[in-house]
């Protein structure tokens, strides 16, 4: 099968090919072979359930939620018409990694002088809550959301994938194409940061410590 | 007070589970006898417990989810016949799946039994159809399969021994409606079909599962078990023994 390979490695995040707007194909690719039948039921068994984690991975990178609506969709286009070239190794890991070089394919095609900002945060309380309680919960969500938001975007990703993905330190550097020592000194600045901002700002309704 | 500089990253390797046996205990013995590390130690893990709360995770919008599960979608009985014609002309996608409902009505998809389990256990996770009947209670769900199937499985709840069982299905495998029953492991899900063995059948045991799923077999009097789940294959070998221990006794 001669399919659009997405190779996982360092092609793949080092030089990402230019990619079309979210939901358009490129011209040429028409020609490229087709998924076969028990292919697309791979991709549905194997890549398909991480839909949750790759929009939360996503969102989280470029804290916009529409953004990441169109990055996942990117992702999962270029995911299944390279499925033909995955052989074997995590299917997750696979994913994420598209995930991620659709993010930075967006970022560079803003340029460095447009920063992603996070989303206003909602303030409307959910139906059924006191406002009080609207406020505790929310208050809580939003302000881990918040801080982990505001970490630098290495400190950020990696932070992500270990404790949101629950990923071994090996992944993370693959999907990141960064040393283990790297990502392990950055998980480690992230937690710092974030104990820093949480302990500032913890909730006094919420028990932080034993 | 403040951990020990040339402990920290063992913290942190020890809160991921990185770290190997010799350092795992080098560490945890550092950590009863060094109040610094042990209250580092803690810190960590309560920021731990407070990023991984539900809610903090985003979870993909229900137009988003709609339109990959559509991507996907396995092709219908009836292929596109006209789109087919000339998928140079259409985008790329499109045309990959246009040619892929070409090819599907050449070669009917068959699926080997263990693919069709993990299909059925991926199914009831996405489809938000994890159980028909939702209890803990065994003698809830044992009567719920009576009169809708023609055997009876064994119905234990094994929360003490850290699958909880949280309900029941019927689902359809290998030609015939079989029973499922559901437990979850933390935050995974473990579905256990089960139907009669075959007379003079032995089960069919085919390559090893997709990449991230587990599946394991066994069979008890006329019943065969499938055990399927994403969690570590050394904890559905554990539910395996759990489960036959309760329903041996």
């Amino acid at each position: 099968m001669s399919g659009r390979i997405l190779p996982f490695g360092p092609r793949l995040a080092g030089n990402p090919e230019p990619l079309p707007p979210p939901g358009r194909a490129r011209r040429g690719e028409a020609a490229d072979a087709p998924l076969s039948a028990a292919d697309q039921a791979r991709f549905r068994t194997l890549v398909l359930p991480h839909m949750d984690s790759a929009y939360s991975f996503a969102r989280f990178l470029c804290r916009d939620a529409s953004l990441a609506e169109d990055l996942v969709q990117d992702a999962f286009l270029r995911a299944f018409r390279g499925f033909a070239g995955f052989r074997g190794g995590d299917p997750k890991a696979w994913l994420f990694a598209i995930v991620r070089s659709s993010h930075l394919t967006w970022a560079r095609s803003r340029g460095a002088t447009l920063q992603a900002v996070p989303d206003e945060f909602e303030q409307t309380p959910a139906e059924g809550d006191t406002p009080e309680q609207a406020l505790l919960r929310q208050g809580e969500v939003e302000t881990v959301r918040g801080a982990i938001e505001a970490l630098p975007e290495p400190f950020r990703e990696t932070l992500v994938l270990r404790e949101l993905e629950e990923m071994s330190y090996r992944e993370i550097a693959e999907i990141t194409q960064a040393p283990i020592g790297t990502v392990m000194s950055r998980l480690a600045r992230a937690r710092a940061m974030l104990l820093g901002a949480l302990g500032a700002e913890a909730d006094p309704a919420q028990e932080t410590k034993p | 007070m403040s951990a020990c500089p040339d402990k920290e990253m063992l913290l942190h390797g020890l809160l991921d589970g990185e770290l190997d046996a010799a350092n795992v205990q080098a560490v945890e013995g550092h950590l009863k006898t060094c109040p610094g590390c042990a209250e580092a130690y803690r810190d960590l893990q309560a920021l731990r417990t407070r990023i991984a709360a539900p809610g903090i995770a985003y979870t993909a919008p229900d137009a988003l989810r709609a339109r990959l599960e559509a991507m996907a979608a396995p092709p219908p009985a009836r292929p596109a016949r006209v789109r087919a014609a000339a998928p140079w002309a259409v985008s790329g996608l499109f045309a990959a799946l246009a040619a892929g409902l070409a090819i599907a009505v050449v070669q009917p998809t068959t699926l080997a039994l263990q693919d069709q389990l993990v299909a059925s256990h991926v199914r009831s996770t996405l489809a938000q159809h994890l159980v028909d009947v939702e209890t803990s209670d065994r003698h809830t769900v044992k009567p719920w399969f009576n009169g809708k199937i023609d055997f009876a499985p064994p119905v234990v709840d094994l929360a003490g021994e850290g699958f909880p069982l949280v309900g029941g299905r019927l689902d359809y495998l290998d030609h015939r409606v079989v029973a499922a029953l559901v437990y979850r492991r933390n935050k995974h899900v473990v579905n256990l079909f089960v139907w009669p063995v075959k007379p003079g059948l032995l089960p069919a045991r085919d390559a090893a599962p997709p990449a991230g799923y587990s599946v394991v077999h066994w069979t008890q009097g006329p019943l065969q078990f499938w055990a399927v789940s994403d969690v570590e294959p050394r904890d559905l070998e554990a539910f395996h023994q759990a489960f036959a221990k309760a329903t041996q006794s």
